[in-house]
Parts: structure tokens; C-alpha cells; sequence
């Protein structure tokens, strides 16, 4: 590279560094026009948290694209039903935008509810949605009336906000099946998992845990999720909150209306995943269910430290760069980067707020750079500049770490391997040491050409 | 709508700003920038991405509220600005979406504005309309590339510039574009290949940092393209509706001769190409391209009692499938279903066309999606299915093999090396299908053969 990387004015204060006294990292804003964020829109983050709900109908209403880009491509399984794969469109045409989408929108719910039979459908307003006017809430209204599921509308148009706004849309539509529930049999001691997906089934592997420890799970919201559970989740005794940039909003909503208090975790890496099962055992006070934990903990980690250290052997030192959706799982990511050896020099996310940034820059070693709603280009710039040895991201930021030549960890929801838990830090080792170790790197352009270290001021 | 209306299933379409999209990826240091929502541009990235596995950088306009309100007019003119300080490019390709249509927002008067303003040796500025509502990915791509033509091609130009070739080539694959050039080549013809991501959308590891992927249809050479021998268009669909060709505007603007072809898929479409080819350079194809085409016959010879009356299942693009249908059909194949999203209300006619013998109950399904699809192979019931990665569901529940082509292809490897055009094409194309149902043979055998 001969060139500078060229950081735009506006987005400069998203930009920080791990200690020393900088300025806090902006965030919470909208992406820049022109700034190739690595962000959706809001109807994708309502699509993201809703999506694992597998028993009910998700009906998107709009042109055709917003849907089919979001037709199954999400690790979400489901031990049931798979309705929620399935990609429902009203595809409005031209027409429909002139006259209005109402009565399609209506029709196809009708249609789409007896033909498959849904427990609760979705609604997903798109972009035009609000623009031509269709009045999607009295559609729901009626159709539930008619059919007798509740139908919920989500107002997820794209423009209206950044993908966190979607993450407020889905968490009103849940607030609104919540409490509709029978609690009756639900134990004093009994939780929900919020904010964890069941991506490559990881909800299945949390509840393991949490069932070996004597705590039950009422709802999990939303891997593996459905929808009687989530009517009966206000029952719960304790909301455990991971992915909390989703999620926050519904806990904080059900402390408010139902009393339920709520913990943040998170299950990713060792620490943290048994850090989850000890500060559940506090909240219940129950010496039984801490030594349950310690039990578990003890037993997962004697298996997993010795393959770790397996690993670490090759990793140590190597340097890594990680930029994901949410601000929380970076803190995981570079606690479990420690884990095995590894640095991490740059950190950060879509959607991560003041406290998130603050908290990173005191997590992460001195001359870290902290970023918020980076752009490819600013990815690409830092992952030369600072010799990163390994990216950890999704889809979009895969690319950009090849083309230049560095290994890669794919952390993101389209991901089908289980990375939470004990044997999720094992996975997330050997997919980290499968790719930093791979003989390929030695034959790709950045080996043969210096870097210079890239200086932020 | 029908009475039986039941909303789009799982569709056999995406959405125009795609189309658009891929045809600017496709141009020489170009930027594609969607007017619309941040969630256009970084679905559309995702799923290109996850096809070519290659960096695909999309602007956006990133609408606000207040833009939705007020007009999207700042932030067009934000986006370009920091676009062009960014990544410097030499053109950007904008298009619109469903959000910033329904708005009426004016991009033709933003962008006039922008224009005055901005130095005169700044990028060009090209635009397209692509409301999502209005048609297919396939309409977005193919208007596209009229508008590039529209806006770049000079009419003014005089000087004679007969040696060229304009090929609007459709959307193939990078493997696609670099054997058609080569294919033009052996005539000794120049071909000016409007779009050409083959390099761009399947370029090799970088050891430099390259903001805009090097290649594309050079820009230097569009102005000229008004002064082509003739323009070859791709696309028996496509130019059924040829006013909405870019062939068809330059014949009309510069009266650029404009040769309409199917895509050049299979034996007879490709053979109509090398004649076309032939013909306008006076030349006849290189030895080495008569074998090829020898040994694709060689091929349909050898192969022939493996697929004889197979029945293949067969959607994607509609030109796609018209030429797949007519690829299938030489080789002994029958298309029993031949589906697509698009509504071009052509696909039955040129379906027809192609087929090498007349076949009452082939099921010609437009505007479907995969749930009608799943319901028609029912009774349908293929030996194979033939299409993008999307058609896997429905080839699982049969137990039947996928020939995975097209776009997307996101569960496999090298989707930017299938070929599909071409003698080569061709062959491969025909070789996957008779492996795949000699594979199909041995799987679903007790006996367990090594030898078919």
C-alpha cells in the first residue's frame, strides 16, 4: 500500500484508543452517507432477534428484497419446528405502492396462517411500508381477531434509525406476547436466556449447563424460542441477558412491568461462559446451586485447558483484530483471545454505546484502537497497518481479511458452529488455529511487502 | 391477484438495485451507490460477497427519517462527496430503490446540482432506476447497462471506430466473461464487454490494498462504443424486450448495427455466436475453437444413453433458463419444469423456441417462487434439478442431485469459475450433469458398481 488510508472527517471521533486519556468513542449515531458501514438497516436488527423464533409466521411487507436477502441464511436451528426458515413476502409491485399494500399485506396473512398454521405471526414493516401509507397495526389487529393467534406488527422501515432501533422494534413485539402467558408451575428458581440465538445450537448447550446446575429455563428468548414460552416468560424469577445490545431494552422492560430483575453475561470463552453460571447461583442465594456450578466449571475446565494450551503453543503472540455487531461479544472475544496467547489490536462494533466503549478501552491492552460502525475501508486500512494476524467478523468483513492475506474467524449469525460455552472455546480455538496456522499465508502478497505501523492521532 | 393469493414464498428472484449493482462492479474503478436505506447496500455486499468471495464495497445514501421526509438530496450529495475523498474512484454508479422511488425524490436534479459544484475532472456521475417493486434483479442489470450507455456513449463521436465489438453479455460468470473475450479474440475482434467483473468479482490475492479491485470495462472505451461494428446482446428474454436493451439504444442513438442473440449456452446458442462473430470480422473461428466444439459433440455422443430422457427441473434467471432449457434439450434431456421469479410473460415462447422437439407437458412456471416450484415437482418429478444454490431444500426433500449454477451459489466453492458459456461451457455444464446422474445411479444402487 502506497497510500495513507483516508479517515473521514465526520468519522474520526469513532475512532479511539485502549488507555492512556483520549476522548470517549463517539457512538450511537447514524452511519455517515457515503461511508460503506458494515451496518444494516433497522429492519435488520428486528430480524435478527426475532428470526429464531421458529413456530411463528415472519411475514415481511415490502418489495421483494428485503425478504429474500434474509431467506435462511442465519445458523438459528430449531428442535422443532422450521417455520421460521421459510421467507414470506407480500413482494409489492407497483401497484400496491400507488394503491396500497393493505389488503395483499391482509390476504396473505389469512392465506399464510391456514395454510401453516403458525402460533403467532410477525410483521415486518419495510422501507415503503409507512411512506404509501398502509396501516399495518389495524391489518394485525384484524387478522388476529380473525384467526385467533396474536399478530404482531413490527415496525422495523429501514430508514428509521440504525439497526439498534430494529433491535427496540422486535423487543416491543415481544414485550407484547410476554405476560400473556400461564405461569403456574413455573419454580421460584427458574430463568430466561435472553439474547442468545441458538446459533449451531448454542441455546441447547446453555440450557444443558443451567439444567445440570438445578436452575430451569422458562423461555429463551429467542434460539430455539416459541411462542407459549415466550407468553409465560413474565413467570420467570430472573432474566439472564446476553447479546445485550438486543436485548437490554426487553429486560429492563420486564424489571419495570413484572419485577424480574436481570444479569448481564456472556457465554463466549471460559471466563465469562463460567462467570454466567456463578452470578446466576448468587442472584438465587443457593449454596447448592454454586456448588453445582463450581462442580461443572471444574470439570469443563480441567477438559478444556490442556487442548487449549494445545493451541496457544502455536498462537501465542499473534495478533488479532476483531469487529462484530455487538459491542458485549468483544469483550468475550478478547478475554478468550487471551486465553490462547493473542493480542488483540483492534476492537470494535456496530452497535455499542458509551458504556461498551469505555468498558473496552479499559479491557483491551494500551494502543488498542477502539472503533464504532467502522467502515471496509478503515477495516482494511487497520488490518494492514497494524499486522493483524487474525479477524474475527462475519461475512462481509471475510473478504477484506483474505484479500489481504490474514486468517479469519467468522463470529457472526450465519456461523454453523457452536461457539459458546466449553466446548465453544474449543471450536473457537481450533477455527482460529485452523486459519492462523494454515500453510496459505505463506504465499500471499502481505508476506512479501513491510508494513508500517499505523499511527493514530 | 388471484383469489388464492398467499404472498411470495421463498422467491426465485431478488430485487432490481442487485442487478444494478453487479453491472457497476463491472466497470473500471466504479463505485455502485444505492439511494436508499444503510440495510440495501449491506445485504446486497453480503450476498454478493458470499457468491464471489471478494471484497464488494456498495455506498449508500443511508436514508434518515428526515430525508424521507424532506428529500434525499443532502444525503446524496454527502455520499458522493465522501465516496469520491475516499476511494477516488472514476465513476459511480448510483441507483435507486424502492424508498427513495416511492418518495419521487428527484436523484436527476441531486445529481445536476452535485455536478456544478464538483471539479470537472471529478467521476462520472451514472444513474439507474430501480424500484424493487417494479421488476426483478434481472430488469435491474439490464437497465443498467442501457443507462450506462445512455450516459457515457457519445452520439457526438464521428471518427470511425468499425473494428469493435460492443458485447453486452448478461449475467455470467467472471469465468464466463473471460472465455467470451477470449472467444472474440480468436476472431481477432475486439470486444468491448460492458459489464466485465470477471477480473473484478474473481481477481487473485492482493499484496497491495486496492480501494476499488482492479479491471472492469475500461471507461475510456464506453464513450466509443456508439461507433461498434455492431453491438452483440445476450439474452433471448432480454431482448424480447429489446427497447430495454442497451443494444437497442445504440442502434437507435448511433445506429450501431444490433445483433440479438440467446446466451450463448449449449451447442446451437454458442454456434450462433461464433457465426455472428464470424461475420462481422470475416473471419472464421481459430482451429483450436472448432475443437472445442468437437469435443462438446464428442461429449453429447459419449454421454448420451446416461441422460437420454432424464427429466431436469430447471429455474433461475428467465435468459438463464431459456438457455439452459435449450442446452438440456440437444443433449437428450427433458425439461419438464422451467421456472423463474421473473415476469417477462416471454419465457413459454422462447422456451419453445429452443426446445429440439415440441413437448406438450412441460410445466413453463413465471413469477414463481420456490413454494410453487416444490408444489409443481410433485407431480413434475425430475430426475434432476438445475439452478442456483436456492434449490437445495427442494432437491434434498427428492433425494434428487443439484447441478448448482447461476446466482447464488452460496454452499459451494468457485461460483466465479462455473461455466456455463461457450463450447467449454457447454461441456462442462454437460459433463457435471451426466456425473451427477451416473452418481445418482451408483448411490441409490445396492449392488454398488465401480464401473457404469
Amino acid at each position: 500500500m502506497s497510500e495513507k488510508m483516508t479517515i473521514l472527517e465526520s468519522r474520526r471521533q469513532q475512532i479511539g484508543m485502549a488507555g492512556g486519556s483520549g476522548a470517549a468513542v463517539a457512538c450511537e449515531r447514524k452511519s455517515t452517507a457515503g461511508s460503506i458501514s458494515q451496518r444494516a438497516c433497522v429492519f435488520c436488527g428486528s430480524r435478527v432477534v426475532l428470526y429464531p423464533i421458529a413456530d411463528a409466521l415472519h411475514v415481511v411487507h415490502g418489495p421483494v428484497g428485503c425478504a429474500a436477502y434474509t431467506w435462511d441464511i442465519r445458523g438459528a436451528v430449531s428442535s422443532g419446528p422450521q417455520l421460521h426458515r421459510m421467507s414470506f413476502s407480500t413482494d409489492l409491485r407497483e401497484k400496491d405502492v400507488i394503491f396500497g399494500g393493505a389488503e395483499k399485506l391482509y390476504r396473505a396473512l389469512v392465506k399464510l396462517i391456514d395454510v401453516y398454521k403458525p402460533a403467532a405471526a410477525f410483521v415486518y414493516s419495510t422501507c415503503i411500508v409507512g411512506l404509501i401509507g398502509d396501516d399495518v397495526d389495524a391489518v394485525c389487529r384484524k387478522v388476529s381477531a380473525e384467526k385467533g393467534i396474536r399478530v404482531l406488527p413490527v415496525h422495523s422501515e429501514g430508514f428509521k434509525g440504525t439497526k439498534k432501533d430494529g433491535y427496540s422494534a422486535a423487543c416491543e413485539a415481544l414485550g407484547q406476547l410476554i405476560g400473556t402467558g400461564n405461569t403456574t408451575g413455573i419454580a421460584p428458581v427458574s430463568i430466561n436466556i435472553l439474547g442468545d440465538f441458538n446459533l449451531a445450537g448454542e441455546t441447547w448447550m446453555i440450557r444443558k449447563y443451567y439444567a445440570e446446575i438445578g436452575v430451569p429455563v422458562v423461555a429463551t428468548m429467542t434460539g430455539d424460542g416459541r411462542i407459549e414460552d415466550i407468553c409465560r416468560a413474565h413467570g420467570a424469577a430472573l432474566n439472564v441477558v446476553q447479546c445485550a445490545g438486543s436485548m437490554t431494552k426487553l429486560a429492563e422492560m420486564m424489571r419495570q412491568k413484572y419485577g424480574i430483575p436481570f444479569i448481564r453475561v456472556s457465554y463466549f470463552g471460559i471466563e465469562d461462559m463460567s462467570d454466567s453460571l456463578y452470578k446466576v447461583a448468587e442472584h438465587f442465594k443457593s449454596p447448592d446451586i454454586m456448588n453445582k456450578a463450581r462442580t461443572l466449571v471444574r470439570r469443563e475446565v480441567t477438559t478444556v485447558m490442556p487442548q487449549l494450551k494445545e493451541f496457544r503453543k502455536d498462537l501465542e503472540g499473534k495478533k488479532a483484530a476483531i469487529y462484530v455487531g455487538g459491542a458485549f461479544k468483544t469483550f468475550s472475544l478478547v478475554r478468550a483471545l487471551r486465553l490462547l496467547g493473542m493480542q488483540t489490536v483492534l476492537a470494535g462494533s456496530q452497535t455499542g454505546n458509551r458504556s461498551d466503549y469505555e468498558q473496552l478501552r479499559n479491557l483491551c491492552d494500551p494502543g488498542t484502537v477502539i472503533i464504532d460502525d467502522a467502515n471496509a475501508l478503515e477495516l482494511s486500512g487497520f488490518v494492514r497497518d497494524l499486522g493483524v494476524d487474525l479477524f474475527i467478523g462475519g461475512v462481509k468483513e471475510r473478504p477484506i481479511a483474505y484479500k489481504l492475506g490474514v486468517a479469519f474467524c467468522d463470529h457472526n449469525h450465519e456461523r454453523k458452529e457452536p461457539l459458546a460455552g466449553y466446548l465453544g472455546m474449543i471450536n473457537f480455538a481450533r477455527e482460529v488455529h485452523a486459519s492462523a496456522m494454515s500453510p496459505v499465508w505463506n504465499f500471499v502478497g502481505r508476506n512479501s511487502h513491510e508494513h508500517r505501523l499505523y499511527s493514530h492521532t | 391477484m388471484s383469489t388464492d393469493y398467499i404472498a411470495t414464498r421463498n422467491a426465485c428472484k431478488l430485487c432490481m438495485p442487485l442487478g444494478a449493482t453487479l453491472v457497476f462492479k463491472g466497470m473500471e474503478q466504479t463505485m455502485p451507490f444505492l439511494h436508499g436505506s444503510q440495510g440495501c447496500s449491506t445485504y446486497i455486499r453480503r450476498y454478493m460477497i458470499s457468491h464471489f468471495r471478494e471484497p464488494v464495497d456498495i455506498a449508500s445514501s443511508n436514508f434518515t427519517e428526515e430525508s424521507a421526509v424532506f428529500g434525499g438530496g443532502d444525503n446524496v450529495k454527502l455520499g458522493l462527496k465522501n465516496i469520491i475523498e475516499q476511494y477516488k474512484p472514476k465513476a459511480i454508479g448510483i441507483a435507486t430503490t424502492c424508498l427513495s422511488e416511492t418518495m419521487g425524490d428527484d436523484i436527476v436534479g441531486h445529481l445536476r446540482e452535485f455536478k456544478r459544484d464538483m471539479p470537472v475532472d471529478g467521476p462520472h456521475l451514472i444513474h439507474v432506476s430501480t424500484p424493487s417493486y417494479a421488476a426483478s434483479h434481472a430488469e435491474g442489470f439490464t437497465a443498467a447497462v442501457k443507462a450506462v450507455v445512455e450516459q457515457l456513449v457519445d452520439s457526438g463521436i464521428s471518427q470511425f471506430y468499425g473494428g469493435r465489438v460492443n458485447i453486452f453479455p448478461n449475467m455470467i460468470s467472471p469465468a464466463d466473461l473471460r472465455y467470451v473475450k477470449e472467444i472474440a479474440d480468436g476472431f481477432t475482434l475486439p470486444a468491448v464487454i460492458l459489464p466485465d467483473y470477471s477480473e473484478t468479482l474473481d481477481g487473485p490475492s492482493w499484496g497491495e490494498y486496492a480501494l476499488i479491485p482492479p479491471g472492469g470495462t475500461p471507461l475510456e472505451d464506453i464513450p466509443w462504443m456508439g461507433q461498434a461494428c455492431a453491438s452483440i446482446s445476450f439474452g433471448r428474454i432480454t431482448n424480447s424486450r429489446p427497447e430495454y436493451t442497451a443494444a437497442y439504444s445504440l442502434q437507435q442513438r448511433c445506429g450501431v448495427e444490433s445483433i440479438y442473440l440467446g446466451m450463448p449456452v449449449g451447442l446451437r446458442e454458442t454456434d450462433r455466436l461464433y457465426e455472428a462473430l464470424a461475420a462481422l470480422s470475416g473471419r472464421t473461428g481459430s482451429p483450436e475453437q472448432l475443437k472445442d466444439r468437437g469435443r462438446l459433440v464428442d461429449a453429447f455422443v459419449d454421454g448420451h444413453k446416461y441422460v437420454s430422457g432424464k427429466r431436469a427441473l430447471i429455474y433461475g434467471e428467465e435468459d438463464l433458463v431459456v438457455a439452459l432449457a435449450s442446452l438440456y434439450s440437444e443433449a437428450g434431456l427433458i425439461p419438464v419444469v422451467c421456472a423463474s421469479g421473473g415476469e417477462s410473460g416471454h419465457l413459454r415462447a422462447e422456451i419453445e423456441k429452443v426446445l429440439m422437439r415440441p413437448q406438450p407437458d412441460l410445466v413453463v412456471a413465471q413469477g414463481a417462487d420456490f413454494a410453487d416450484i416444490d408444489e409443481i415437482a410433485d407431480t413434475a418429478r425430475p430426475d434432476i434439478i438445475i439452478g442456483n444454490s436456492k434449490g437445495y431444500k427442494l432437491a434434498r426433500r427428492l433425494g434428487k442431485p443439484l447441478i448448482r449454477l447461476g446466482f447464488p451459489v452460496h454452499d459451494r466453492m468457485g461460483a466465479q469459475r462455473i461455466m456455463h458459456c461457450g463450447y467449454r461451457g457447454a461441456l462442462e455444464l454437460y459433463d457435471r450433469i451426466v456425473n451427477a446422474l451416473m452418481d445418482a445411479k451408483q448411490e441409490n444402487s445396492d449392488i454398488g458398481y465401480s464401473y457404469l
